[in-house]
Formats: C-alpha cells, sequence, structure tokens
C-alpha cells in the first residue's frame, strides 16, 4: 500500500523535476539553443492545458453520470482547430501583428486601445478563472483524500494541503512566469514544462484505460458488452445540451484566459497551428478514448456511492494497483498545476497590464520618462497578482467547501468567459463593431451570467430561494431559471442561450448606433483585414536609427545589465566588430518585443518608433498620441507627457534664441554708444590743439581757454573710461567687495561734501541726522559711490532756482531705505523704465556725464544685496536706494 | 490528394509559369477544402441528435456504437485536417516566393 | 557777399572750435544746439551751408536732414553731415537721406574746411 508519505514524496519529485524542466528550457531558450523547444509539437502539447484536472477526473465522473455527453467538451475544441483556416489563424496573426499580451489586450487593441474593455475583460476572466482554479486545488484535495484514507497514520489534513498546494503552485508560476519581463514574449520554461505534464497526463490516462479494457474486462469485445450492459449503456443525450456545450466548449476554447495564453501570446510561429490543427484534436480523442471504459467499469466494481470524479483513482486502488493508481493520481496533479500555473501567468499579466500600471503610471503624473524602475514595478505587480490570484482560488475553495460535483464548476466557468465571445468574433470580422458595442454586449452577457448561473449556483445568501421561485423584485418572468416565463429548460442551455443571444443582439445594436472614435476604427481595419496589412508583422527599416539612442532608451526601460546583454548578444550574433549592433529590422523586432513586456506593446512600439523614425511609425501611433478620445489611463499618457516635453522644449529654445539675439543687439548698440561718446570728447581735443597747433598769432587769453576746453575734455574721457571699466568689473560679478562697518550718517557725511566739493552751485541737502543712526555692514565706499552719484545727479539736473535735496532714511525690518528726493520737475515718465540703462540721459546733458553713473549704480546695489529704483510721483526727481543693514554673501 | 501532391513536386528549382497558375489554383482548392471541413464536423456531430433517446424505450442506439460513430468521425475529421496540414506545407515550402506574390496581388 | 554757414551741434565745444575755424576763413557762423526745432531754424537763417550733426537731443540729424530734403528750395542745399558713429550703416543712411558730404568725428580742421569749401564751390558753379 503507497502511504501517504511515499506519495507526497513522489509529488514533490516530479515538482522538482519540473522546476528542473522548466529552468534548464529558459537557460536554453536564453542561450539561443534548443530549436526544439519552439517545435510545432511542443505548441501542441502546451494546447493541452485545455485538459485540466476536470478533464482529467470529471470526464470519467461525468461519464458515469450522463454517458457520452462528456465528449462535448472535446469536440467544441476540435472543430475549432479543425477551422483554423477560418478563424485561429486570423487570431494568431493579430496577435501577433498587434503584440498582444493577453485576451484583454487584444480587445482593448481592437476597441480603441480602451482600457475599459480591458478592466471588464479582466474582471470577467478573474471572475471565471477563480472558482476553476479552485476546483483544480479541490481536485488535488480530493485525491490525496482518497490516499489518505487507505493510509493507517492518518496524518492528513485537508486544510494544510490545500494551503501548501496553493502556495507551491503560485511559487512556481511567480518563478517561471515573472522571472524576467517577457510577459508577452514566450516563456520557454513554463511552456517546456506544461508539454511534458500533457505527456505525463496522457500516458497516465491511457495506461488506467488500458488497464481497465484489458486488464479488468479482458479485452475490447467483452469490453464493448459491458458498456453496453451498464446502467448508461444507451444513448441518452440531451439534444439541447448537446449543442449547447459543444458551442460553448468551442466559445470558451478560444476565449479563456489561459488557452490565449499558450495558442496566441506564447505561439512562436504561425505555422505551428497547422500541426496543431489535427494534433490537438487528436491528443483530445485520446484522452477521451478510455473514458467510458473507466467509467462503466468503476460504476460496476465500486460500491454504491463512491465518488465517480475519482473512479481514475479508485478503480486501480481497488485493483491493488498502487503503481498505476500513483500514475494517474500524477496525471490528475499534472492535470492541476499546468492549468494553474498558467491560468495565474495569464490572469496576472492582465490585471498588472490593465488594472495596476495604469493606476501607477497615472500616480506617476508628471515625472514624465520613464526611469528605470518600471521593470521592477511591472514584475512586483505581476508577482502580487499572482499571488492574489491563487489567495483567491484558495479562499474560495475554502468558502465553498469543494461540495459541487467538479464538472459543474468548471461549466459555469466556461459560460462566463464565453460572454467575451461576440465582441471577439465581431472584433475579428465585423469592422463595424465599436467599443461602446463591446462594452454593452459584454455588460448585458455577464449580468445575465452572474444572475441565471453563478449565484444560484452559489445559493444561499446569494441567491435567495424567493427570488428562485418567484423572480427578482416577485416578478415572475425574471426567475433566475425561467427568464421571460419560459420554463423547463436546462440551467446551463438556458443561461448559455439567453446570455450569449441577447449579449450578441446587444453588441451589434449598439454597433450600429454608435460610432467609433478614428483609432478604433484603423484598428478595425488592421484586425478585420490583418492579412491585407501585414504579410508578416510589420518590420522597421532601421537605416535611421542610432543604435546609442536605442541603447540609452532601452537601459532606461530595462535597466543597464539586461539591456547591455542584449544588446551585446544582438551585436555577436551579427558578428559585427562593434559593441553596438546595427539596427537591421530583426534586431528591431527584437528589441521592440523585449521593450513591450515591460511597458505594452503600445508604448513599445512608439518609442523605437520616435528614434528610428521614418516610414514605420504608423499612423497608428500618431494617432494614439493626437486622439484624445483615447482614455489618459493606457499608455498615451506617457506619450502626452512626452510631447509636452518637448513642445516645453522648444519653447526654452525659442526664448533663449529670442534673449541671445537681444543680448547681441544690446552689445552692438552698447559698442556705438562707447564709440560715440569717446569720439565727441576727442573731437574737440583733436580741433583745439590743431588750432593751438596751426594759428599764427593766437592771443592769450585765446590760448589759455582752448588748453583749458583740451584738458576738460581729456578729463571727461579719463572719467568715461573709468566708468567704463568700473562698470565692467562690476557686471561681470569679480568685483571684491571691501566689507566694513560704520553708521550710515558717516557714510552719508562723507558722500555729502565730496559731491558738492569743488563747485559753486548750490545744493541745499536736507537730512534728518537722528533717524541715519543705523548701523552698517556693508562696502561702504561702494555705497559712497551710489550715493554720490545721486547727489550729484540732483546738482545737475534739478531745475528749480533754489535747488533743494532731501535725504530720508527708513529702518525696515532688517533692511535700510534711503530716499533722495530734490525739487526739480524729476524725470518724465516714458523715460523711468530707462534711467538705469547705459548711455541713458534724459535731456540735454549739461555737465558732459557719460550716462553711466545710474547704470554703476544698480550694479553696485545689486552686489550688495540691495537695490536702486526711481520714486514715480514724489513731486521731484526721487530715488530709493535699499540694502540690507548686513551684507551677506548669500545675499547676491 | 497527397498522390497530387507527390505529382507536383517534380518539377523543382526554377519553374516555368504555367506551374504558377496551376500551384495557387491548387492551394485555393486546398484552402476552399479546409474552410468546409469544420462544417462537415458539425455537421457529423449534429448527427447523433437525430437518434432515438430513451424515451423512445429499447430502441435507443447501444452505447458502444454511438461512441464507434463519434469516434470514428473525430478519427476522420484528423485524418483529412492531417492531410490538408502536410498538403499545405508541401506547397507553402515549394513556392514560398509565390506566397508573397500573391500576397501582394492580393 | 558774406557767406552764411548754420553749425547744428549739441557740443558746445566742437562748435566751439568749428566756429573759430569758419570765422577766420571768412565765414558768417550761426550755431544751434537742439534738435527738435532745426528745421525752422534753417528757414529763418537761410545759409548758404549747413554742418549738421547726426546724434541731437529731440531730433535725429538724420531725420532733420530727410525732411529738409523734402521743403521746397532745400534740396541742393550743400550740407555736411558730422557723426561720432562711424559705422558704415550711418553712412549708407546719410547718403539715402540726401547728405552732401559725410565725416566722421574726429576730424582734421584741414578736412573740413577743405570740404567747406568744395561744397560752396560747387553750389556757386550750379
Amino acid at each position: 500500500m503507497a502511504t501517504l508519505n511515499i506519495l507526497i514524496l513522489v509529488c514533490l519529485g516530479y515538482v522538482v523535476l519540473l522546476f528542473g524542466v522548466a529552468f534548464a528550457a529558459d537557460r536554453m531558450a536564453a542561450a539561443g539553443r534548443g530549436k526544439w523547444l519552439r517545435s510545432p509539437l511542443v505548441y501542441t502539447l502546451s494546447l493541452s492545458i485545455y485538459c485540466t484536472a476536470w478533464t482529467f477526473y470529471g470526464a470519467v465522473g461525468n461519464a458515469a453520470r450522463s454517458g457520452l455527453e462528456f465528449v462535448t467538451i472535446y469536440l467544441g475544441p476540435t472543430l475549432v482547430m479543425v477551422s483554423w483556416w477560418w478563424g485561429l489563424r486570423k487570431l494568431v496573426r493579430v496577435g501577433r501583428s498587434q503584440r498582444v499580451t493577453s485576451i484583454a489586450d487584444l480587445l482593448s487593441s481592437r476597441y480603441g486601445k480602451s482600457n475599459t474593455l480591458a478592466v471588464c475583460v479582466t474582471i470577467l476572466a478573474v471572475l471565471g478563472g477563480t472558482p476553476y482554479i479552485a476546483l483544480q486545488l479541490q481536485s488535488i484535495t480530493l485525491s490525496f483524500s482518497i490516499f489518505a484514507e487507505a493510509d493507517p497514520s492518518g496524518l492528513y489534513r485537508e486544510g494544510s494541503s490545500v494551503f501548501w498546494v496553493a502556495t507551491g503552485l503560485a511559487v512556481f508560476a511567480i518563478l517561471f512566469g515573472t522571472r524576467n519581463l517577457d510577459a508577452n514574449e514566450r516563456h520557454h520554461g513554463v511552456v517546456t514544462a506544461i508539454a511534458l505534464e500533457s505527456v505525463v497526463k496522457l500516458f497516465a490516462l491511457l495506461a488506467v484505460g488500458v488497464f481497465v479494457v484489458w486488464g479488468v474486462a479482458g479485452g475490447m469485445s467483452p469490453m464493448m458488452d459491458r458498456i453496453d450492459a451498464s446502467e448508461i449503456g444507451r444513448w441518452n443525450v440531451d439534444a439541447g445540451r448537446w449543442t449547447t456545450l459543444i458551442f460553448l466548449s468551442a466559445a470558451a476554447f478560444v476565449c479563456l484566459p489561459r488557452m490565449f495564453q499558450v495558442m496566441i501570446v506564447e505561439n512562436d510561429d504561425e505555422g505551428h497551428l497547422r500541426m496543431a490543427a489535427w494534433a490537438f484534436p487528436l491528443y483530445l480523442l485520446l484522452m477521451s478514448l478510455f473514458v467510458v471504459p473507466i467509467a462503466v467499469v468503476g460504476l460496476d466494481l465500486l460500491p454504491e456511492g463512491s465518488n465517480p470524479d475519482l473512479f481514475v483513482l479508485t478503480v486501480p486502488l481497488s485493483q491493488g494497483n498502487d503503481w498505476l493508481a500513483m500514475l494517474s493520481f500524477i496525471g490528475g496533479f499534472s492535470s492541476a498545476t499546468s492549468m494553474v500555473i498558467v491560468t495565474a501567468m495569464a490572469l496576472s499579466t492582465m490585471v498588472s497590464n490593465h488594472v495596476v500600471m495604469p493606476i501607477w503610471l497615472n500616480t506617476q503624473e508628471g515625472l514624465g520618462s520613464i526611469s528605470g524602475d518600471v521593470r521592477n514595478i511591472v514584475l512586483m505587480a505581476r508577482r502580487v497578482s499572482i499571488a492574489v490570484i491563487m489567495a483567491l482560488g484558495y479562499f474560495y475553495y475554502s468558502l465553498s467547501g469543494g461540495g459541487t460535483a467538479l464538472s459543474s464548476i468548471g461549466l459555469v466557468a466556461f459560460a462566463g468567459i464565453s460572454q467575451i465571445l461576440p465582441a471577439l468574433v465581431g472584433g475579428l470580422f465585423w469592422r463595424g463593431a465599436t467599443r461602446t458595442g463591446a462594452l454593452v454586449g459584454l455588460t448585458v452577457g455577464f449580468v445575465l451570467w452572474t444572475y441565471t448561473l453563478l449565484l444560484p449556483g452559489m445559493g444561499g445568501v446569494w441567491m435567495p430561494e424567493t427570488v428562485m421561485q418567484n423572480g427578482l423584485f416577485g416578478l415572475g418572468w425574471l426567475r433566475p431559471q425561467a427568464l421571460f416565463g419560459i420554463e423547463g429548460m436546462d440551467p446551463m442551455v438556458h443561461t448559455v442561450m439567453w446570455s450569449l443571444s441577447l449579449n450578441t443582439v446587444a453588441f451589434c445594436i449598439t454597433s450600429l448606433f454608435s460610432f467609433p472614435s478614428p483609432l478604433e476604427r484603423l484598428q478595425g481595419a488592421q484586425f478585420v483585414n490583418v492579412f491585407d496589412h501585414s504579410a508578416t508583422p510589420r518590420g522597421w527599416t532601421g537605416s535611421v536609427a542610432q543604435s546609442e539612442d536605442l541603447m540609452i532608451m532601452t537601459q532606461r526601460i530595462l535597466g543597464a545589465g539586461p539591456a547591455q546583454e542584449f544588446f551585446q548578444t544582438e551585436a555577436e550574433q551579427q558578428g559585427g566588430r562593434s559593441r553596438l549592433p546595427e539596427p537591421t529590422p530583426g534586431f528591431l523586432n527584437r528589441l521592440e518585443r523585449e521593450l513591450s513586456g515591460s511597458v505594452g506593446a503600445a508604448t513599445a512600439h512608439a518609442m523605437i518608433g520616435q528614434i528610428v523614425g521614418g516610414s514605420s511609425v504608423s499612423v497608428e501611433d500618431l494617432l494614439a498620441v493626437a486622439d484624445e478620445s483615447a482614455q489618459l489611463l493606457e499608455y498615451s499618457s506617457q506619450l502626452e507627457v512626452k510631447s509636452a516635453e518637448l513642445s516645453r522644449t522648444a519653447r526654452k529654445l525659442r526664448e533663449a534664441n529670442t534673449k541671445l539675439t537681444q543680448i547681441s543687439e544690446q552689445k552692438d548698440s552698447f559698442l556705438s554708444q562707447v564709440s560715440h561718446e569717446l569720439r565727441t570728447p576727442m573731437t574737440s581735443i583733436r580741433a583745439f590743439s590743431e588750432i593751438m597747433r596751426d594759428t599764427k598769432g593766437l592771443r592769450g587769453t585765446e590760448q589759455t581757454r582752448y588748453a583749458a576746453i583740451i584738458h576738460d575734455e581729456a578729463l571727461r574721457l579719463t572719467r568715461l573710461l573709468d566708468d567704463l571699466l568700473d562698470l565692467s568689473v562690476l557686471e561681470s560679478g569679480q568685483v571684491s567687495l571691501n566689507v566694513g562697518d560704520d553708521s550710515l550718517r558717516s557714510v552719508l557725511d562723507r558722500a555729502v561734501s565730496s559731491a558738492l566739493a569743488g563747485t559753486d552751485e548750490k545744493l541745499a541737502v536736507r537730512r534728518s541726522r537722528a533717524s541715519e543712526r543705523i548701523p552698517l555692514h556693508t562696502d561702504l565706499d561702494r555705497l559712497g559711490q551710489v550715493f554720490i552719484n545721486l547727489i550729484s545727479n540732483a546738482q545737475k539736473y534739478c531745475e528749480s532756482p533754489d535747488p533743494i535735496l532731501t535725504i530720508s532714511a527708513h529702518d525696515v525690518g532688517g533692511r535700510v531705505v534711503i530716499d533722495f528726493t530734490d525739487n526739480g520737475s524729476g524725470i518724465p515718465p516714458e523715460a523711468q523704465s530707462m534711467v538705469f540703462e547705459k548711455f541713458a540721459r534724459v535731456g540735454v546733458d549739461k555737465a558732459g556725464g557719460a550716462g553711466l553713473g545710474l547704470a554703476i549704480c544698480r550694479e553696485i546695489m545689486q552686489r550688495l544685496g540691495g537695490e536702486i529704483s526711481y520714486l514715480p510721483g514724489q513731486g521731484g526727481g526721487a530715488f530709493r536706494v535699499s540694502l540690507p543693514l548686513a551684507y551677506q554673501q548669500a545675499a547676491q | 490528394m497527397t498522390a497530387e501532391g507527390e505529382s507536383e513536386r517534380k518539377p523543382s528549382g526554377q519553374r516555368p509559369s504555367v506551374f504558377l497558375e496551376r500551384q495557387s489554383y491548387r492551394r485555393r482548392r486546398l484552402t476552399d477544402a479546409a474552410r468546409l471541413l469544420p462544417f462537415l464536423g458539425a455537421a457529423l456531430f449534429a448527427l447523433p441528435l437525430l437518434w432515438p433517446g430513451l424515451s423512445a424505450e429499447g430502441q435507443a442506439v447501444p452505447l458502444s456504437s454511438a461512441m464507434f460513430y463519434i469516434f470514428a468521425c473525430w478519427g476522420g475529421l484528423i485524418l483529412v485536417g492531417l492531410i490538408f496540414g502536410m498538403a499545405a506545407r508541401r506547397l507553402r515550402t515549394r513556392d514560398e516566393s509565390e506566397t508573397e506574390a500573391d500576397q501582394w496581388r492580393r | 557777399m558774406s557767406r552764411k554757414v548754420l553749425l547744428i551741434e549739441d557740443e558746445p565745444n566742437i562748435a566751439e572750435a568749428i566756429r573759430f575755424l569758419l570765422t577766420r576763413e571768412g565765414w558768417q557762423v550761426q550755431t544751434h544746439g537742439d534738435g527738435v526745432d532745426a528745421l525752422q531754424v534753417i528757414r529763418a537763417a537761410n545759409p548758404d551751408l549747413v554742418i549738421l550733426d547726426v546724434m541731437l537731443p529731440g531730433k535725429s540729424g538724420m531725420d532733420i536732414l530727410r525732411d529738409l530734403r523734402e521743403q521746397d528750395g532745400m534740396q541742393s542745399l550743400p550740407v555736411l553731415m558730422l557723426t561720432a558713429r562711424g559705422q558704415s550703416r550711418d553712412r549708407e543712411m546719410a547718403e539715402n537721406a540726401g547728405v552732401s558730404r559725410f565725416m566722421t568725428k574726429p576730424f582734421s580742421n584741414a578736412e573740413v574746411l577743405t570740404a567747406v569749401r568744395d561744397l560752396h564751390a560747387q553750389a556757386t558753379r550750379l
């Protein structure tokens, strides 16, 4: 008797084997070896995750209950595969050319990259997927319990085993599904492991079947007799259910997220479909070949009331064939684990790409460019999603108690996920299908499915008996299992019929009456006419692409290490001498696929398009940027930020250019001014010196007078040169300040006396010396220079017959403010803004100043951390000087 | 179908244009066959609906016969699919360039 | 016959130097230091020759010359223009405005005298 311990050991050993296979396959794929990893056989075998534990155990149970009805679940997919030329080929082509990462991504992409739709599909998929995962957990637990019953040690506890199984599966999915950011690319490790598992489960079921037919029943014809003699020995299939289930399984086969993952996303080569088209139906046929014999033998051999869902295990056990039972247990374990792993991966991709990432990107608004963090965020989002999905499955299992027959949960999930079908088929074949139509159709189907199948199945609080009997709000035609008063239908047929037909009707009518956005119409055309648009997925022409730019961008998204590795490998493969690969179309395509794993297909495409430029940036990309109705949520928000950044930069450049032009003009006019100011005194000097040289008999007084003019003009030149020098030193900021301490009063004293010295013009200076007792810590000489300038300006320009200059000082919160007000006419308003500019002179220059004084004052005050300004409306010329009491370096 | 495929294998390398027409004609007919296959399958699988059920007391078809019928049809579909797949592949590998040219024309 | 020159120049020292030079040559020299009413002064003084500075307070010498040339009987009045901004652009502008002779400061006294003599000779010959 196989003990539980051996069973657990075998399980662990098997899991270790799977890990090893997955790891080795990943390594081989990374090293570029292992072409068989991409063979059509592996592809076909990976499709067999369609056969879950429900199929493995439940088909026999179903056969034991309803005869041949179980076969419908296989006939649907068979028909889909056989008609690959119609549908799957197109789906795979679209999936590859649009680089979709999940069924939600496909629908969102088709309907104008609508994230709303993607979120809806994701929710539907999670809702449908959770019970399904619970179902797998239950099957593993049940099979454990069969062995536990036979194990005398009885250490087995159901709850904890489920928990550990769930945890183990989550770890596997996280390890191999999110090892690197390749989610929309191929997971060679996982796919290979799944292919192995599918071989194991087929082998196990065939082994049990062979054992039953030849070991127990004694050959083909006795078996056939036994079948006909059994309680299910007559053809007794409900016509409605037969048709409905074939249709339903066909629909679910295409719509299930895990099937989409292995069939479309993991597809390496469209040509693989050719083999899968016959090989996968063959696999299904083999899987179902011995189902009826096992069921019949089980019904015969085992006591009344034993669970037919577990005949695959219990029949060999009852015959004492422990090792066969063990093999079949491993087969069931394989079915459950592979399904759970792929489902978790597919759902986590959907959740992270359509729920977590849009939210995250939205909160990151303003950051603009993508930092290296994105990759960790995506990975983390996927890992957490996997954990959460597994936890959901675990809780669903714990809460539901695992009572329902296995296959009915599976069918409920099928019916739920099939609600996607109208939108999917419509999107592929009908250009008129719109986003609104898809949303309305999905919603109608989803609501009907929930109301007529999901909730009644859960029973209890979720669907009170009164509603079941009398309908919602007591309305008879709203009874969940007899909508519109049509009674007596099988609940499953009832739900599928109503939900899918009303879903389709709503989808079509809404599509007809709504109008698609431009992007939607464009995508619609690309999907429906995919064979016209793309011989192969769109290629890049990278003649102008800059490998270095690509490298920089890739580093920011993938991180430095992986990016460099990727480029290095590419360069080596090209056999080039340079460390960067040439931007060949093949390389660009691979790079885009690499990038789309972390930022999504649309963004990756647009980003490469921006760098590569040229014709490969499709209208679609441009529309994605321009079309405001394309919901901000998805990646377009990034594009918008980028384009805003570009226009900001352009504006800055324009501003800088204008400023440079202005500066250049200012420089020209300054030079011209300087030239004028220098030439004017030179002219007088030259003229009078020539007069004195050439004129004979010049009178003494004339001689003295002309010499005085020459002297004055020479002084004026010197002053001008001094001022220019001073100004240039101040403006260049290289002036060294000589900071000292004194009171404002003594600075003013010195300034007044030196400004008024040596002039005969009378200027009365009025001061309130008491208020000037303010201690200053600043460059006293420079401040004095400003004061002198202001005082002599008043002296020069105040036209009043009795010129008076009033100087008043205030201490205003750490700053001192000094006003110089004269009683002249002041500066006319139009000239006030000009007075501090260089060479700005107001009116006739009486004293021959160069017009640099106030410009110098302004520079000085800026150096001292203060300012000088003209005070309008003071009844005369008025200047205000303000500066901090204590000069600080930082004040500049 | 296989025999026809074999006979067309002979002219390899540079093919005269006469054969091009024929190639593409063959491929179209093959495609037609492939497209019809699911309908045939659906019809075959729908046939059991006409069988008398248990309600017809004793007349019901034995399960073994039903199984035989279903699996035979199933196997037949797989076989035709296999043949089609092989033929399509042979045609495809032989005139890869024509396939592309053909797509251009469309 | 007394020859009359009108000197429009805002720098008093330069005006004084030119006045000294031309007075000794026998010219009657009238000076004016502002741009705003220069046109009226020219009309009123009716000189044989005008010496015009470019940088004048109120109105630039260029504008004065341009307006002057638009008035009747002023097209042939010799105008000698002086400027301290010796850029080629200024010379072009002055020629477009109808200047008779253009000189850059600082000038030599001989140059000014030659220019004045030439201009006067041309004007009287016509």
